[in-house]
C-alpha cells in the first residue's frame, strides 16, 4: 500500500471529533466500575447490620472518604497517563496523599492506644475477608477502565497507565467493601484497606503492558 | 524547523474540527517526518529501512484512529513524538530486538527531519479491507475510498447516518489494530 493512498483514504470525510470524550469516557468507565463494586457488595456480601449503633457512621464515612480519595487521584492521573507523552509532567506521587493521610490517622490512634489493643486494631476481626474481597471485587471494574483505555486511549507508559487503572479499581472496590467491613479501627483501615489497593495497583502496572497495547 | 510546531498545530486543529483538507496536509506532512524519523532510527541501530514504511503507515492510522486524545492546550509535536517513539519501541521489543541501543532523544529531533521517498509499504489495502466485516467494508469503501457522503452511503447501504459512521470509525480502528499486528508478526 502506497502511503499517500493511506493519506487519502484517511482525510477524505473527515468527521470532527468530540474533544471531550476522552475524560468523559474514562470517568464514566470509573463510575460504571464503582457501580459494579457497589452491586457485587450488595448481592455477595450485604451491607453491614450495625449501622444504627453509635460511631459506626463516623467510621463508614471515613472509609468511604479514604476510598473515594484514591478514586480521584486515581483518576485524575489515568485521565493525564491517557495521553501519548501524558507520563511527562504529571506527579505520580499525588496519589499518596490519601494513604499518607491514613497513616497519620493510624499512627495518632496507636499512640493514643495501650499497646495490649494494638493486635486486636491492626488485625481486626476479618482481616482475611477484607484480603481476599477488595482485590475480588476489583476485578471487574478494572476490566472497564481497561476497556475504555483501550478503545479511547493512547497511552504511551503501559505500566503506569496499568498501575493507576488498578488503582482506581481498588478504590471503588474499597468503596463497595466499606459498606459490608465491619472492622471499625483507623490500623486496620490503613493496613488492609491502603495493603489491598496497593495490591491491585501493582497487578494493574504487572498487567498494564499485556493489556493496554495498541 | 521551529514554525513547525504552530503551523502543524493549526492544521491539526482544523482537522479536528472536521477540515478534511488541514487534515489531509498534516497527514502528509508527518509523513515525511515520520519517514525520515523512523529511517534514521532504524539505521542507527542496523536495523533495515524497509521496516520504516510500515511503521510509518502504523503510525498515521494511529494518529488519525486516536486523535481525541491531542488536547489542543498543550503542544502538539511532543504528542506527535509520544506516539512515533511509542511505536518504534512497541516495533523493536516485538522484535526481539533490545532498547538498550535506542538513544536519548527529544521532541526537537522529530520536527527537524523530512523524508519522501519509498513511499510504499508491504501491506496490501485491498486485504485490510477483506478482513473486516460486510458493513464496515462497504462503508470504508464508500466514504473513505469513493469519497461519497455519510448521507448517500446510508442511503445506498440502508444503514442510518450515524450507524455509517459508527462503521467507518470503527472500520479504521480494525484496520489499525491490523496494521499493527501486521508489522509485529
Amino acid at each position: 500500500m502506497k502511503t499517500d493512498d493511506l493519506i487519502n483514504l484517511l482525510s477524505t470525510n473527515v468527521e470532527p471529533v468530540d474533544r471531550r470524550q476522552l475524560r468523559r469516557s474514562l470517568g464514566l468507565a470509573v463510575a460504571l466500575g464503582a457501580g459494579g463494586a457497589l452491586i457485587t457488595v450488595l448481592l455477595a456480601l450485604g451491607v453491614r447490620t450495625d449501622l444504627h449503633e453509635p460511631g459506626v457512621l463516623a467510621f463508614l464515612g471515613l472509609k468511604l472518604a479514604f476510598a473515594t480519595g484514591v478514586v480521584l487521584m486515581a483518576s485524575l492521573l489515568l485521565t493525564r497517563l491517557a495521553r501519548p507523552g501524558g507520563e511527562h509532567g504529571t506527579r505520580p506521587i499525588l496519589v499518596l496523599l490519601p494513604f499518607a493521610a491514613i497513616a497519620l490517622l493510624a499512627g495518632l490512634s496507636l499512640a493514643h492506644t495501650p499497646s495490649t489493643h494494638w493486635e486486636a486494631m491492626i488485625v481486626g476481626d476479618m482481616w482475611l475477608n477484607c484480603l481476599v474481597s477488595i482485590p475480588t471485587i476489583a476485578v471487574v471494574p478494572f476490566a472497564v477502565v481497561v476497556w475504555a483505555v483501550r478503545r479511547f486511549a493512547a497511552p504511551t507508559n503501559l505500566a503506569w497507565t496499568g498501575a493507576f487503572a488498578g488503582l482506581a479499581a481498588g478504590g471503588v472496590s474499597a468503596m463497595g467493601y466499606a459498606l459490608h467491613c465491619m472492622d471499625d479501627s483507623l490500623p486496620f483501615i490503613a493496613l488492609w484497606y491502603g495493603g489491598t489497593i496497593i495490591l491491585c495497583t501493582v497487578a494493574g502496572a504487572l498487567l498494564g503492558p499485556r493489556l493496554l497495547r495498541w | 524547523m521551529i514554525a513547525n510546531e504552530a503551523e502543524l498545530r493549526a492544521l491539526m486543529t482544523a482537522g479536528l474540527n472536521g477540515d478534511a483538507a488541514a487534515h489531509r496536509a498534516l497527514l502528509d506532512r508527518l509523513s515525511r517526518h515520520l519517514r525520515a524519523y523512523y529511517k534514521n532510527k532504524l539505521a542507527r541501530i542496523g536495523r533495515s529501512a524497509d521496516e520504516a514504511e510500515d511503521l510509518v503507515q502504523d503510525t498515521l492510522m494511529a494518529i488519525h484512529t486516536r486523535r481525541q486524545t491531542y488536547d489542543p492546550e498543550e503542544l502538539f509535536t511532543p504528542w506527535v513524538h509520544a506516539i512515533a517513539r511509542y511505536k518504534l519501541i512497541d516495533h523493536l521489543r516485538h522484535t526481539k530486538a533490545t532498547m538498550t541501543d535506542m538513544p536519548i532523544e527529544d521532541a526537537a529531533d522529530f520536527e527537524a527531519q523530512d523524508d519522501h521517498a519509498g513511499a510504499e509499504s508491504a501491506l496490501d489495502i485491498n486485504r485490510l479491507l477483506a478482513r473486516l466485516p460486510e458493513k464496515m467494508r462497504r462503508a470504508i469503501r464508500h466514504v473513505k475510498i469513493d469519497g461519497l457522503s455519510v448521507a448517500e452511503t446510508a442511503a445506498r447501504c440502508g444503514m442510518t447516518e450515524s450507524a455509517v459512521k459508527v462503521s467507518v470509525h470503527r472500520g479504521l480502528k480494525a484496520m489499525a489494530a491490523a496494521i499493527a499486528q501486521g508489522r509485529t508478526t
